[in-house]
């Protein structure tokens, strides 16, 4: 899940400077989810594109602008409000964004914000959060991940600003993300995990690794 | 005498500290360092303290070096990646620095540049490692260095932290990588911090309590709920709001800490935010 937040209205407008029309793309993934690419806030836009002297040459809502051969055919099926358009505006995050430049010939326009969680969820609703780093260290930590969960990404425990309420001191909305693992591990009985000395991480296995690049998936991913 | 040689001399021991400012003009910093001539046995230089970006601690630490003052060099991992603060250690040393505090660093977003990149690609306890391992003469990663430094390394641990069991594991996971001293979160609750050196007795190792001065009650309340980690009694906070003379009631509550936590801990770590005048009144009537 990708979290995004739709761009300030005079922002977008900017970005249309002397373009009249425009073809507007929304989508019924995160971007939907996130309340910033659906199909209402789609027609939304169309209004306020309106109300601003532009003229909508068309629109349409994918399920996942983040699939390039799925946006490619939504397209094919719009190819007269496309062709008529100066631009598009892509109304999701910037994997959809990406995905809608890289298969369409027309300036492509992000109406939103991606919004960072610190690390991706998992597709459904949860809070847990993985930063693919490539060298997994739950198990030291009673399966919670302190690269998301603590702000300074700390590996070997608690710095010294955990407020009296257990809080984070940087954002007090926020658990100490330590706390939480010192108490699962304390209520897992495993208390003897906190004395592991972790070594800084290497940060090269966050980069996605060189075999993956020579997979099929890669490459049908890449179009080849 | 440096440091670690007071340290081992088993007298009681005192540090403070200087902020370097937040500019280039260090005659009133420098001033301040001079009042602690002959009174301290350290003096912490603040890196980049609150987050806020000014002069940094390697150089003013150079700069007291060179005044025959023993600095305590600062270092956090807010703001340098391990090539960075590897790079900077040997910068330390061939300056004549030997003492390190190594520190995990406040968030970046607490200070005055809220949108910098938050770095801390090592933490405190790996960057005590890599001091170490500097020592035994490689780098972080096992390349050979041509010379290699020598530092006393400390750290910090917060006394009122919320699990302090949970800072008391780190503490031992400092000591294991190689901590040899510690300097410790304002103390104010005595008693707390007793049961606290209790529990750390067996690691054997230095620890120095911190002593912020009180300012005013205010600012007491002020730290009770905004610094994780300190807690300053009623009665002391009663003590400043009814001061007739705020700089005196202050210079004694601090005088009378240090005198009841003598029998605890190795020495003092006074940190005085602004009134480093006022440090050598509080060691005068402390009697140290």
């Amino acid at each position: 899940m990708l979290l995004s937040q739709q761009k300030p209205l005079e922002e977008i407008l900017k970005s249309l400077e002397g373009e009249k029309n425009i073809f507007i793309l929304g989508c019924n993934g995160c971007a939907e989810a996130s309340g910033t690419g659906g199909k209402a806030q789609v027609l939304e836009m169309k209004g306020e594109l309106e109300k601003a002297g532009k003229r909508v040459t068309g629109f349409t809502v994918v399920d996942f602008l983040c699939q390039k051969a799925l946006v490619q055919s939504r397209l094919r099926g719009k190819a007269k409000e496309v062709k008529e358009a100066d631009s598009i505006l892509a109304m999701t995050c910037g994997v959809g964004i990406q995905a809608v430049a890289a298969v369409s010939s027309k300036v492509t326009h992000p109406a939103c914000n991606t919004i960072p969680l610190g690390g991706m969820r998992g597709e459904w609703r949860g809070s847990e959060r993985c930063r693919e780093c490539g060298d997994c260290i739950l198990d030291a930590t009673g399966g919670i991940c302190p690269l998301t969960a603590c702000s300074k990404y700390l590996l070997n425990g608690a710095c010294g600003g955990t407020t009296k309420e257990g809080k984070c001191e940087v954002d007090p909305e926020m658990e100490c993300g330590w706390r939480l693992i010192y108490e699962r591990l304390e209520k897992l009985g495993k208390m003897e995990k906190l004395h592991q000395i972790h070594e800084p991480k290497d940060h090269s296995k966050m980069m996605p690794p060189k075999g993956l690049r020579l997979t099929e998936r890669w490459a049908l991913e890449q179009g080849r | 005498m440096g440091l670690q040689e007071s340290l081992a001399s088993g007298k009681f021991v005192v540090t403070s500290e200087i902020g370097p400012p937040k500019g280039t003009k260090i005659d009133e910093m420098l001033h301040d360092a001079e009042l602690l001539r002959g009174r301290v046995d350290g003096i912490n230089v603040t890196d980049l303290q609150s987050s806020v970006m000014r002069l940094g601690s390697l150089a003013v630490c150079h700069l007291l070096k060179e005044r025959g003052l023993e600095p305590i060099f600062q270092m956090t991992c807010r703001d340098r990646n391990r090539l960075a603060l590897q790079s900077d250690l040997l910068n330390a040393y061939v300056l004549g620095i030997r003492n390190v505090l190594a520190l995990t660093g406040d968030y970046a977003s607490l200070g005055d540049h809220p949108h910098a990149k938050p770095v801390f690609d090592l933490d405190s306890v790996s960057l005590i490692g890599v001091i170490k391992k500097l020592e035994m003469g490689t780098d972080m990663v096992g390349n050979p260095l041509n010379g290699a430094p020598n530092f006393f390394v400390g750290a910090v641990v917060n006394p009122g932290g919320n699990p302090v069991e949970a800072q008391i594991i780190k503490m031992e996971k400092k000591i294991r990588a190689g901590a040899s001293f510690f300097q410790t979160q304002a103390v104010y609750d005595v008693g707390a911090f007793e049961k606290f050196m209790k529990r750390v007795a067996p690691f054997k190792v230095p620890v120095l309590a911190g002593i912020i001065l009180l300012k005013s009650a205010g600012m007491a309340r002020f730290m009770n709920k905004n610094v994780a980690g300190v807690f300053v009694p009623e009665p002391l906070i009663q003590k400043m709001a009814k001061a007739e003379d705020r700089t005196k009631t202050s210079i004694e509550i601090a005088a009378e800490l240090i005198k009841d936590l003598r029998g605890m801990c190795r020495g003092v770590h006074i940190m005085p935010i602004g009134w480093e005048s006022k440090v050598p009144a509080v060691l005068d009537v402390a009697k140290l």
